[in-house]
């Protein structure tokens, strides 16, 4: 026990170091001021109806986003715990790509699709000889929404569809044949044992697009701000600091209120359960009803991708051309093809480095944290829970500023090390680590373990042999988010990097920066070989799934 | 000398004495069966053995050496649990080989030995079986082929075969008991069920509310059940109150039937008026067609009939008499009914006090 002790204290160091400290550093900064730390920006805030606006159109806007993400993720999610089809790790790994995208380039999706000169309204137009474009709903509230939605669901599919695969078959069909229909059933037995991953996600989603930053402020337009839009307006555009921090401050509050209440929630509706591995599970679609929901899913989900395809389509359509060209540009060795003398290679190169770096802390710091919620005692389970998950609720932007602050000073000086993106990245992907991994520590047969001690298995041995191969699903769950997060990750990367570290998603920003149908080129190109490469690394991660658990 | 010796443990979970005062012994190769209801403390008796929990007083050893302290991993141990907790993501030789490998023994032996284990449990053909593949009575013999892979030198057994039916369950048992014999392991058997610790154990150790009640062969504690705890679990259903006084060479037994006239014993301490319980074993009663006369001779009892169920070799009745009630058995052939009347007539020399209250 003291051995798992003094392992806290590596999680612990970390947190303090690399969250605490920076954010603490901008709460200094922004609120101590020359009379030291003060109240009054808080009663500034609080006595300004547009501040109190902007706390409750955050709150709702996050609902109704999260409540439209379930709505999309949990059909998807049942396509894939249930059923094997011809290309399924493809498509499932295509599934997630919308998460891992930088908001610009999912902006540019939607645009290049729904906006006015977009895909659909110029078919719209044609087919139907219309002067104006039928579907306006940029700059709207319908837009955001989507976005939230096609940014989030892989979250819901992902971690609801791990525990769906491995869920025992036979309590359904005893379900069924104890007189309950296929909705009974699902509503009082599979629902409740899915809760615990369905709350999970939900939270993920909330935190998302409760701290939604880019996507309202590129497709919301302006009248829609959400509490980090209207910090980085008072910091950026207004300058006034104290009143950015006591928002940051008031957001951060939120997010431990929703994490404390949701812990409480998660805690009274974990079950412990056998679970199935998945073989035993999953089936081929044989009838023809099975087969017409999975065919009707398979489109829905291109659907949902369109935004994505749509960008594809533009960067082969663009100038003309033929993909050759564009392909040539990319790769070329003109001073136009490489951004500060980095060819697109080396910028691969460094995406996918840290994205790994980012995943490997990740499955360590999350690992830890799990193992040591679930032993907590009860009364601290929740808090601890809450307190570890609060990165989710500050945005990677805030999180860089902080590092700017804090790490680029002794005595710690990490300026210009590419660790300090890794750490940056690493505290927004860890939380996935624990949400996925808590369920099944929590769900795991305690006998188990007890039962390889009595065989005669050391603790270490215990975990190496035993857990591990049992918590692996979640483990990869995890690792595929960190390394989506990373992948993606944009804001604090921009911020923080040295031209040297340029990562994928910087370089497509700066690349639609410079003027000219060739950068545009070069930004659709990146942008698809962002998505190339994150879809092999998803279906290396499946693969490795499959290989090393045997589907458990 | 025992090999294995518990004396004065005490555990205590949330201020409830899961094991409170325990004594107990067992020699070498011997197959004890701790038996009593759920939540008696038998399961927490074989954690604290096993290492899984530390005792909060109490000490026990094994051949000689002090187990308090000592890791589970080092204890050389076996526990077999209720839910037999088999590894879900190994196959049932990985399951078998698991303890082999903690003990770092060469692949090609550890292979001998899994085999040679899963011939013992009849289940050779099945070792690349997935478990989740398994029936219950192949996964329990899996289980048990899994906890005597390492040899273990005390093997526990926690309710091992009480999620299988009763015909599947008797087989194993006979076949889990010629096994243990066969290897010559000191084992400890819990159960809840008294047929299976008659076929399994060598001496049964009772057990209730964390507390040993009595100890002894099968047949010791029938002839002589401690109390009515131990009576009850042994079977018996005419457990019965009663204030007993002397009269002459016999005991008068006021009880809920009506007075009984029963022999004297020699250790049943004397006093003019006590209270007391003691049972009528079922083949102490006698049925008979009931009389009409109103002067019923001494021992007998008229009754009403209300359940009777038929047991292959004859029918158990349930008869209805005064303030209490009586089990008994009539031959196959009888045609009592359901609301008829019978005579009972009580055999003086079969009835035995107990101590303690019902």
């Amino acid at each position: 026990m003291t051995a798992g002790r003094l392992l806290l204290l590596v999680p612990l160091a970390y947190l303090a170091i690399f969250f605490a400290y920076p954010l603490g550093s901008i709460l200094e900064r922004s609120l101590g001021g020359d009379s030291g730390f003060g109240f009054d920006p808080f009663r500034v805030l609080l006595s300004d109806s547009y501040y109190l606006g902007r706390i409750w159109f955050t709150i709702w806007q996050a609902v109704v986003s999260t409540l439209l993400t379930l709505a999309v993720g949990l059909p998807v999610a049942f396509l894939f715990a249930k059923y094997e089809f011809p290309g399924k790790t493809l498509l499932k790994a295509l599934s997630t790509l919308p998460f891992v995208m930088p908001t610009i380039v999912v902006a540019m999706g939607f645009t290049a699709l729904f906006g006015s000169q977009g895909i659909i309204n110029s078919v719209l137009m044609s087919t139907f000889g219309m002067d104006e474009p039928p579907v306006r709903i940029s700059n709207s509230l319908t837009i955001i929404f989507m976005a939230h939605a096609f940014y989030n669901y892989a979250i819901i599919v992902r971690i609801v569809s791990a525990l769906w695969s491995n869920l025992d078959p036979s309590l359904e069909q005893s379900a069924k044949v104890l007189g309950a229909g296929p909705i009974r059933t699902f509503y009082h037995v599979t629902l409740p044992m899915l809760l615990p991953a369905i709350i999970s996600g939900s939270l993920l989603a909330f935190a998302f697009s409760f701290t939604s930053f880019a996507v309202v402020l590129v497709l919301g337009g302006p009248e829609f701000a959400t509490l980090e839009v209207a910090i980085y307006e008072l910091t950026a555009k207004l300058f006034r600091l104290p009143l950015a921090g006591a928002l940051a401050i008031v957001q951060l509050g939120f997010t431990y209120l929703f994490l404390v209440l949701y812990a409480r929630f998660q805690e009274q509706s974990v079950v412990r359960m056998d679970l199935k591995p998945r073989d035993a599970t999953t089936h081929h679609a044989t009838r023809w009803k099975d087969k017409i929901f999975v065919v009707g899913m398979i489109l829905i989900l291109l659907a949902m991708l369109s935004p994505l395809i749509a960008l594809v389509v533009r960067w082969f359509t663009i100038e003309g051309g033929f993909g050759t060209t564009q392909m040539a540009n990319l790769f070329g060795s003109d001073s136009r093809g490489s951004y500060f003398h980095l060819s697109p290679v080396k910028i691969i190169w460094n995406s996918l480095r840290f994205a790994l770096t980012t995943v490997f802390i990740s499955l360590v710091i999350g690992t830890i944290i799990s193992y040591c919620i679930t032993n907590a005692r009860r009364k601290w389970r929740t808090y601890a829970d809450a307190l570890v998950m609060l990165p989710l609720g500050v945005s990677a932007v805030t999180l860089g500023f902080g590092y700017i602050i804090a790490l680029g000073r002794p005595p710690l000086d990490l300026r210009g090390s590419w660790l300090i993106l890794v750490i940056a990245h690493s505290l927004v992907a860890y939380p996935f680590v624990i949400r996925s991994l808590l369920p099944v520590l929590k769900g795991m047969n305690p006998n188990l373990r007890e039962g390889a001690a009595v065989l005669g298995a050391t603790p270490t041995k215990i975990f190496m042999l035993v857990e591990l191969p049992l918590i692996a699903p979640a483990l990869l769950v995890g690792a595929t988010f960190a390394f989506a997060v990373s992948m993606g990750e944009f804001g604090a990367s921009l911020i923080l990097v040295r031209a040297e570290f340029t990562t994928m998603p910087v370089a497509i920003f700066r690349f639609l920066g410079l003027p000219g149908a060739a950068n545009l080129s070069m930004a659709l190109g990146m942008s698809c070989l962002l998505m190339a490469v994150v879809s092999v690394g998803f279906i290396a991660i499946e693969r490795f799934r499959y290989k090393g658990v045997g589907g458990f | 000398m025992p090999i294995l010796t518990v004396s004065n443990l005490h555990k205590t979970y949330d201020s409830v004495h899961a094991v409170d005062d325990v004594s107990f012994s067992a020699d070498s190769g011997e197959l004890l069966c701790l038996l009593g209801p759920s939540g008696c403390g038998k399961s927490t008796m074989l954690r604290l053995l096993a290492g899984l929990d530390e005792p909060d007083s109490g000490t026990m050893t094994f051949e000689g050496r002090n187990l308090n302290g000592l890791a589970t991993q080092e204890r050389g141990f076996g526990l077999m649990f209720q839910d037999l907790a088999l590894f879900p993501h190994m196959d049932v030789f990985g399951n078998v080989a698991f303890g082999l490998r903690m003990q770092k023994l060469p692949s090609v032996e550890v292979s001998v030995k899994v085999h040679e284990l899963l011939d013992l449990v009849e289940m050779r053909s099945y070792a690349h079986r997935k478990v989740h593949e398994l029936s219950g009575g192949e996964r329990q013999r899996v289980a048990l082929a899994r906890s005597l892979a390492p040899a273990p030198k005390l093997l526990m057994l926690d309710e091992p075969l009480s999620s299988l039916d009763r015909v599947l369950r008797e087989g194993l048992q006979s076949q889990v008991r010629r096994i243990l014999k066969e290897i010559g392991v000191t084992s400890i058997y819990v159960t809840h069920d008294r047929d299976e610790a008659f076929t399994m154990a060598d001496r049964l150790i009772f057990m209730n509310q964390g507390q040993i009640i009595q100890t002894g062969t099968p047949e010791e504690a029938i002839a002589n059940p401690a109390d009515g705890f131990v009576a009850s679990t042994l079977g018996f259903k005419n457990v019965l109150k009663a204030t007993i006084s002397k009269s002459g060479e016999y005991l008068k037994v006021k009880s809920p039937i009506g007075t009984i006239i029963a022999a004297q014993t020699e250790d049943l301490p004397v006093y003019p008026a006590y209270e007391s319980i003691f049972l009528i074993p079922e083949d102490g009663i006698s049925v008979s067609v009931a009389e009409s006369s109103n002067k019923s001779p001494e021992n007998s009892f008229q009754g009403l009939i209300t359940e009777r169920v038929f047991r292959g070799n004859r029918y158990e009745l349930r008869v209805l008499i005064g303030d209490g009630e009586l089990y008994c058995h009539t031959s196959a052939s009888a045609t009592n009914k359901v609301g008829g009347h019978v005579t009972l007539t009580v055999d003086p020399n079969s009835i035995q006090f107990l101590s303690g209250q019902v």
